[in-house]
């Protein structure tokens, strides 16, 4: 039973195969986006970096991409399709296509797929990721320095690694510069609800704090703070320049199409090899948008330092001493933390409030 | 935790802001459904008003006449499910279902270059002195139009269905379209209208989202909000002045929420997100030993068969 | 001017006719959208209808298709019976949940014990979730006389946030480096519904579903239970004279919709989705009543309607993959053809006919 599976599922990909070879002359490079190309954030950026491959290429490839597919048995129906049609290399944009992108990955050996966020490889399948935060440092230092009532909101999405880092790592820069700094923190369970959002920001405001950090993707919150007048925003996944100068004093903005355009050139060169990619400041996956004159000028210099330090690989933002929440050390002098409990975070560093929630 | 850093008057003001598209998309619905039609295409409506409100307004300048032509989209919309559903006695439920998916698509499309845009920002009235009283200064009188507007639907639909002949009628229609009809009523216009009515409501309330709660434009933006004016109808037992009261709740359980959440209380979201509906079902529990209940003819198909 | 005529009894030829024009019907207006778009209509229809079918890559789409309807077309099933009988159930969304969960939960229990039973007992969990999911809005109607339509769709809500909450407690992954979501159930063997026979999309809940349409189908037309169903639903009077006790069918037929949705919800999360994730649930049981409605709500017609929504759906993918067309359009396309196939049906039960003007009013 098991060998005719076997058997069959590889005479249906041979047959998929065949038909691949038919277009070989131009590279197809295909992704699924979890939202719609319009949600101004995540996938919004992800379709730029698709764009930025089109435009460096030119005809030498062709790129396709299916918005808006959930997560699950759709996903995996999405990515054999690209498959199917030829697709050489394939970008699955959500963490939550993981498995389904292991799953595809070991029908289409000959295929590149490359998935976002994730932990997973294959002999096929790379993953990648961006040190977001490494921006989160440059804003808690900027927002530790700039707020006047001490108190700093922090709009969180879900209580996953990735956020729970980036809180960690603001807070610590935040309270380097200015030991009174307190974070509040709403955890609004969702990525994207403008609405919610709105209210979130506006109950950080009515509360206090003339900082809002946000890990959510819509400009509500920006928006909000512009309403209040007098409260400091950092721009997310995009720049959201078009609040700035202020409220919006800079931002971090996700910007794949280095890495797209890298990887691209790998399969079309014939050098492409599973990878586990996690990068920063230095490579501008992650970069910092202009950071407007609203904020002091040495707390600009120092922030551009701060970017500078971090391009070079001189300074990392968890760099110890740093003790976690319960009062347990992490970090002794000096010691910089590693990837794979970084990846895992699911502490609190000393000095912040409240629990993680589960 | 330090609860003395919630105030108050800030948090009824941004409740007043928080429940106004619930509101406006409810009070709509209760008027569809008091004429004894149910239209699940309340979300599909919504976001339908809030892309034309945004495009106008973008375009025009004018958030004014971006309220007016959200009315002008989501009525236009919510006329296909009229046709469908009082011209080709088509289901309502299987209606409205897909006029929420076709609204979705409609609005997606039409608000292709529309991301990242800014819309002219709509000014909040200006009472004066109103406006420094404690307390009520900042609850009641520091906020724009629509809210206002909101306010005095409310207030109206109270109105209209109590003491008009208006009213009556459309109760009437509601309750048993037969009788309706044997009276010589024009059942099918009087709820045509009703229904047209409502989408107005709802392209209003969506339009508030994308020109004043967020503002901007972002595909799916009205995340659900339609599906909760749905609930809130119920809840409201088909009362103008109880959807006031529901909205304030529904909106109050958020913006509470995530108010003590700033506090630094440690609460269980889930159980504060579900509570609004399980409070609903306990009411239509409780109501069900009142008199008042649903419309009669809610949701059955009315063929004048002469 | 024109006027409808009830006809005596609805017609055979315009219920079979009916969808065929819808289609035709869709295929115009939605050419009419995909030029406004700068499309080629004949190319779009025919990626959209054609394609998945008979097109290069149709073995693949062919078991795509039948696993997309599964679950449509075995809530459909259930939904239909209630509506038949007069019971909205409009909450399956929330019993597909639940079903999902407790059927998952099951499994994730006994982790990673490997044995034949584990996957029945999934089987059996998932139906009694979304049973007892469903008998909520029965019971509450049984005995308050609550609206089970209004109760049906408050429960879908708080079953979302219970998914939630169980996403990223009680049943996330312990070695999934911190993130939300359970275990992936497609790597655990005795729990994982997978393909009957490889390559042909056969999973155990696409034979649930053709069960459930056989069953459906010879109760409903051949089985006294299935008339004390219809004749409550068409003349409860009737039904009440002819001794069929209205309370016993409401929670009878609430209880089937809510088992099979729950099924339907476990043989997701077990087989083609894998995990219980936050976002596990993608509208199945809502688009299921639109399925229901389609399919006239008798069995065959359900089984049908339910594979034509699958091929707009998998045929709306493959649009957007070749020739780049926006999902919104997709989307828009979708809700036309319900809007024609629900409009049309109107044939099937009435007639056009011309009136003087002054009989009319």
């Amino acid at each position: 039973m098991k060998n005719l599976k076997t058997f069959i599922t590889a005479a249906a990909v041979a047959v998929g195969l065949a038909a691949n070879c038919a277009a070989a002359d131009t590279t197809k490079v295909g992704f699924i986006y979890v939202g719609p190309i319009g949600d101004g954030g995540w996938t919004y950026e992800h379709d730029k970096g698709r764009l930025a491959i089109e435009e460096h290429f030119g005809d030498a490839v062709e790129t396709v991409f299916q918005e808006s597919v959930s997560e699950g048995a759709d996903a995996e129906r999405a990515i054999t399709q690209m498959a199917l049609q030829g697709a050489d290399l394939i970008f699955t944009t959500s963490f939550g296509y993981m498995d389904p992108t292991i799953n595809v990955a070991a029908k289409f050996p000959d295929v590149k797929f490359e998935h976002a966020t994730g932990y997973k490889t294959a002999d096929n399948v790379s993953n990648y990721s961006a040190r977001f935060y490494e921006g989160r440092a440059v804003q808690g230092h900027i927002a530790g320095n700039m707020t006047e009532s001490n108190i700093v909101g922090y709009i969180a999405s879900y209580p996953i690694p990735e956020v729970i880092r980036g809180i960690n790592s603001a807070y610590l820069h935040a309270k380097a510069v200015n030991p009174d700094v307190e974070f509040r923190i709403i955890w609004v369970y969702t990525w994207f609800d403008p609405q919610k959002e709105a209210d979130a920001a506006n109950a950080l405001i009515d509360q206090g704090a003339d900082i809002i950090l946000q890990h959510t993707d819509s400009t509500a919150p920006q928006a909000a703070a512009q309403a209040a007048g007098d409260v400091v925003t950092f721009g997310q996944a995009s720049d959201m320049a078009e609040y700035g100068p202020f409220p919006r004093v800079s931002s971090i903005i996700d910007n794949w199409a280095p890495y797209y355009i890298e990887r691209t050139k790998a399969v079309i060169d014939g050098t492409w090899e599973t990878v586990a990619t996690w990068d920063g400041i230095d490579t501008g996956m992650v970069e910092i948008g202009e950071i407007t004159d609203a904020v002091p000028a040495e707390v600009k210099a120092e922030a551009l330092a701060m970017v500078e330090a971090m391009r070079a690989g001189e300074y990392h933002p968890f760099t110890g001493p740093i003790t976690k929440q319960d009062g347990t050390p992490w970090l002794a002098e000096g010691e910089v933390a590693d990837d794979g409990t970084l990846a895992g975070m699911d502490f609190y560093v000393e000095g912040l409030t409240g629990e993680i929630p589960n | 935790m330090d609860l003395s850093v919630i105030n108050p008057a800030l948090l009824l003001a941004s409740l007043m802001v928080a429940s106004t598209p619930i509101l406006l998309a409810a009070l709509g619905e209760l008027m569809v459904e008091r004429a004894g039609v149910l239209n699940l295409g309340v979300e599909g409506m919504m976001i339908t008003g809030a892309i034309c409100g945004f495009v106008i307004a973008v375009n025009t300048g004018s958030p004014g006449l971006g309220f007016l032509a959200a009315t002008l989209g989501g009525s236009a919309l919510s006329l296909i499910f009229a046709v469908l559903t009082q011209v080709a006695l088509a289901n309502q439920v299987a209606s409205g279902l897909a006029l929420t998916l076709f609204g979705l698509g409609l609005s997606s499309l039409m608000g292709q270059g529309y991301v990242g845009v800014k819309p002219p920002a709509t000014p909040e009235v200006n009472f004066g002195p109103l406006g420094d009283i404690p307390f009520f200064g900042a609850v009641f009188f520091s906020h724009d139009l629509v809210v206002y507007l909101g306010l005095a639907l409310t207030a109206a639909i109270w109105v209209m269905l109590k003491y008009t002949r208006a009213g009556l009628i459309l109760r009437g229609v509601g309750e048993n379209h037969d009788a309706a009809h044997a009276l010589g009523y024009k059942v099918v216009r009087v709820r045509i209208a009703a229904i047209a009515f409502g989408g107005a409501c709802a392209g209003l309330g969506g339009a508030y989202i994308s020109l004043v709660r967020v503002p901007q434009w972002t595909d799916g933006m009205t995340a659900g909000t339609g599906w909760i004016a749905l609930a809130l109808v119920v809840f409201a037992s088909w009362k103008a002045g109880r959807v006031l009261l529901g909205a304030w709740l529904f909106g109050g359980v958020t913006v509470l929420q995530l108010n003590l959440q700033a506090a630094g209380v440690a609460i269980p979201v889930e159980y504060l997100n579900m509570s609004p509906y399980l409070i609903t079902i306990l009411v239509l529990v409780i109501m069900s030993a009142d008199r008042t209940r649903a419309p009669g003819s809610l949701g059955r198909i009315f063929h004048a068969s002469d | 001017m024109l006027t409808l005529e009830k006809r005596a009894q609805p017609s055979r030829q315009w219920s079979t006719l009916s969808p065929l024009l819808a289609v035709v019907l869709t295929m115009i207006a939605g050419g009419a959208m995909f030029a406004l778009l700068g499309e080629n209509p004949v190319e779009a229809i025919r990626t959209i209808f054609w394609d998945p079918l008979f097109g290069e890559f149709a073995f693949y789409y062919r078991p795509q298709l039948l696993i997309k309807a599964a679950p449509l077309i075995l809530i459909a099933i259930g939904l239909a019976i209630g509506f038949r009988a007069g019971i909205w159930n409009i909450g399956a969304e929330g019993q597909y949940i639940i079903g999902a969960l407790t059927g998952a939960g099951v499994g994730l229990a006994f982790f990673p014990t490997e044995s034949a039973v584990i996957f029945p007992m999934m089987v059996i969990a998932g139906a009694v979730g979304g049973w007892a999911w469903a008998m909520i809005p029965g019971v509450l109607k049984v005995r308050f006389g609550t609206n089970e339509i209004l109760v049906s769709l408050m429960l879908v809500y708080v079953a979302e946030q219970v998914l939630a909450k169980m996403a990223f407690g009680l049943l996330r992954n312990p070695d999934g480096s911190g993130f939300p979501g359970s275990r992936n159930l497609q790597q655990y063997p005795s729990a994982h519904n997978g393909e009957l026979i490889a390559g042909t999309g056969m999973h155990w809940g696409v034979v649930a579903a053709l069960i459930a349409v056989i069953f459906s189908y010879i109760v409903m037309t051949r089985h006294l239970l299935g008339y004390q169903i219809r004749l409550t639903g068409e003349a409860p009077k009737a039904a009440r004279f002819a001794g069929v006790n209205p309370s016993r069918i409401t929670l009878l037929v609430l209880g089937i919709s809510g088992a099979l949705a729950g099924l339907a919800g476990l043989f997701e999360v077990s087989g083609p989705s894998g995990q219980v994730s936050i976002d596990f649930n993608v509208g199945y049981g809502f688009t299921a009543i639109i399925v229901a409605f389609l399919g006239r709500l008798n069995a065959v017609g359900i089984l049908l309607a339910g594979l034509l929504m699958a091929l707009t759906y998998i045929g709306g993918e493959m649009a957007q993959l070749n020739l780049s067309l926006p999902a919104a359009a997709i989307q828009m396309f979708q809700g036309m053809l319900l809007f024609f196939l629900l409009a049309v049906d109107l044939f099937t039960n009435y007639r056009l006919r011309w009136k003087r003007a002054e009989a009319a009013a």
